[in-house]
């Protein structure tokens, strides 16, 4: 039990790191999907991993037989619910900068770094005036 | 119990709701109510200022359950001076917000930032690890909307990057809690103080990686350097009021920081001395790294995104060392560094709003309000910088005073006074670069009229296309309240100045409350008489 479980937490956390790694945000969005779900499965072992017993104490007379630790349940459940949000934030957020950027590149376009040329007046006029004569022989 | 702990966390909880249901549509009764709301939350922070200034830790418990099983709220004078700050600033920048017209170039801004506040008011509040997880993530929700208001294609994409870099950092942070839930049990920070204090030293190996994770996820808040990559991209390219509020955001991090490892993790405790081998040389490296961003971009948003990120390594050299000087001259910086970027992304802002969005560093024809902007420009870069008269020279001396005995004193000094100069020298060029310079390019006045060649005039300012993306001038409802709100900031800071004595005292006070561990302790887990 604890073996498959760790293995599950490593290899979903391996593709995890591995996806959002690469530099589209469909690999990210799904890598960060992936991480989650291995944080989810670790929060929920954080309480140790007990078979076939419930979440509270059903014996008040002191001799407790077994249970399971009820809190790592609620965490989990709190996590899934941000989790799951948050990854609804960054799929619209995606499409987005897809849509309106026209790729889906993480890496910031070069616009961002590099200092535009300085358009004045005139050279705005020359290059509005080249892009009619070339609209126009077209 | 004093039910007004927990109006901070309320109040905007229930005004971001009012504003998103009943004024979608109505402006004027969003920034009424907009305004409204934060007034009313910079009076509960002064209210609650006073009720912590006693000196006793109060505890809010929600539904009034026992104290590691319920979540509890506490209320010190860290809390509270967090609280009054955030206010403080959220309530000028809103002023800056309406008087630029940010806040109509999309929709929901007040609900949003009202959100926002409800976040770093709650993460200031909590006294549980796991809620402070959760109101992470409120404020990081409404910071991702708040970053990419407007809209526009460099906007979103850096909020892609924010929003990735930071739910990485959740999943970390969720993975430190369940790494301490499982060697302690609990995550109510006071009873965690308590066991982690009580643990066996050879088992705590589980509980280290907790800790180191935990500061790893704090730090990826307050982009520390080698965690910073998100913030450069993310402030510059956010419309200005939202990174100028995004400075007390980074500060949450920080705030963590200094709980926990006064608290949970103390530096003779389990962990050793982590905090402060870890930190210090990340804030050395921060500092240097920020300041060269500084000197090296050729955008304004990203000069100012690059003092931001030299600001925390400054304030964080202090907070590594944890002790009650250390602590001092760190928060005084924190307050200190808040309002000085919160003034620069104003002002920034403004300046690139008259020369038509054009947010980097090189000549263009001088624009209108050049005077003021530049009087404010030159007061922020000197607050910025750390020059006297403002507090950024003494928040500098306090640092460098607190680290007089340090080992590492030569180095921590050398970078500080080293950088300071490099910020100074990228500050005077952007300065004469944008205002002085600029003069040269205006059309001469027409005195001859037709005789002889005239003078070549220099490129003739033409707007770069009009973007919707790109706070204009021309949008700006009222610029007179866009300067009334960089004043009020520029304001906070020459009062820090004048009463650096009171405020350092208090202060000093504060860290003393900090180091007093039993303090906080005692209210949370013996004092619970009435509880469930």
């Amino acid at each position: 039990m604890e073996a498959l479980v760790a293995t599950a937490i490593g290899a979903l956390t391996a593709a995890g790191v591995y996806l959002i790694l690469r530099l589209r945000s469909f690999a990210v969005v799904l890598g960060m999907t992936m991480l989650t779900y291995a944080i989810n499965i670790f929060l929920f072992t954080s309480g140790r991993l007990v078979i076939n017993q419930p979440p509270i104490l059903r014996d008040h007379s002191g001799n407790i037989t077994g249970y399971t630790d009820p809190l790592p349940q609620a965490l989990v459940l709190t996590a899934i619910v941000i989790s799951f949000g948050m990854t609804a934030v960054v799929v619209m957020m995606a499409l987005g900068a897809f849509i309106e950027g026209g790729d889906d590149y993480i890496n910031m376009p070069e616009e961002d770094r590099n200092m535009p040329p300085l358009l004045t007046v005139e050279a705005e006029e020359e290059s509005e005036i080249a892009g009619q004569t070339k609209g126009g022989s077209a | 119990m004093n039910h007004w702990i927990i109006a901070p966390v309320l109040l905007p909880a229930l005004f971001g709701a009012l504003i998103i249901l009943w004024m979608r549509h109505d402006l004027l009764l969003q920034r009424t109510f907009g305004i409204i709301g934060s007034l009313f939350l910079l009076g509960t922070a002064i209210y609650l200022n006073v009720l912590a200034a006693g000196g006793e830790v109060q505890v809010y418990r929600l539904g009034n359950w026992a104290a590691p099983f319920g979540i509890v709220l506490m209320l010190d004078r860290l809390s509270a001076m967090m609280l009054l700050l955030t206010g403080f600033l959220a309530t000028v920048v809103q002023l800056y917000a309406f008087g630029s017209g940010w806040d109509r170039k999309g929709w929901h801004f007040h609900a949003l930032w009202m959100f926002q506040l409800m976040g770093l008011n709650g993460a200031f509040l909590t006294g549980d690890a796991f809620n402070l997880f959760v109101f992470f993530e409120v404020l990081l929700i409404a910071s991702y909307g708040l970053m990419i208001h407007g809209g526009g294609p460099m906007r979103l994409r850096a909020g892609v990057q924010y929003i990735s870099y930071n739910l990485a950092g959740s999943t970390l942070f969720l993975a430190a809690l369940g790494a301490i839930y499982a060697s302690t049990g609990t995550l109510n920070m006071a009873d965690l103080a308590q066991r982690v204090a009580a643990l066996p030293p050879d088992d705590t190996g589980l509980l280290r990686v907790g800790a180191v994770l935990l500061l790893i996820v704090f730090g990826v808040k307050a982009a520390l350097v080698p965690l910073h990559f998100w913030l450069p991209s993310t402030y510059a390219n956010a419309p200005g009021p939202s990174s100028a509020l995004f400075a007390v955001m980074s500060k949450v991090g920080i705030y963590a920081i200094i709980r926990f490892f006064t608290l949970v993790f103390p530096n003779d405790s389990v962990v050793e001395h982590l905090a402060t081998n870890l930190l210090l040389p990340a804030a050395l490296a921060t500092l240097i790294l920020g300041q060269l961003g500084v000197y090296g971009t050729r955008s304004l948003t990203r000069l100012a995104a690059y003092a931001a990120i030299g600001s925390i390594g400054t304030l964080t050299i202090a907070i590594a060392r944890f002790d009650e000087t250390g602590l001092t001259a760190g928060m005084y910086y924190l307050i200190h560094s808040t309002l000085a970027a919160g003034a620069l992304f104003l002002v920034v802002d403004m300046i690139a709003a008259r020369r038509g969005g054009d947010v980097w560093i090189r000549l263009r024809p001088t624009f209108p309000n050049t005077g003021l902007l530049s009087v404010l420009f030159f007061a922020t870069a000197i607050a910025v910088v750390g020059l006297p008269p403002l507090s950024g020279f003494i928040g500098k001396l306090l640092v460098m005073q607190a680290t007089a005995d340090d080992e590492w004193m030569p180095w921590i000094w050398a970078i500080i006074l080293i950088t300071s100069l490099i910020a100074l020298v990228a500050f005077g060029r952007a300065g004469s670069t944008l205002f002085w310079k600029s003069h040269e390019l205006d059309p001469e006045p027409d005195n001859d009229t037709d005789e002889g060649p005239r003078p070549k005039p220099g490129p003739i300012l033409h707007k770069l296309e009009t973007d919707e993306h790109i706070q204009d001038v021309d949008d700006s409802a009222s610029p007179a309240l866009a300067f009334t709100s960089v004043g009020l900031l520029l304001a906070g800071l020459v009062a820090l100045t004048i009463f650096a004595g009171p405020v350092t005292d208090y202060l000093a006070r504060t860290a003393a409350q900090l180091h007093d561990i039993d303090s906080y302790i005692q209210p949370v887990l013996h004092q619970q008489e009435d509880t469930k």
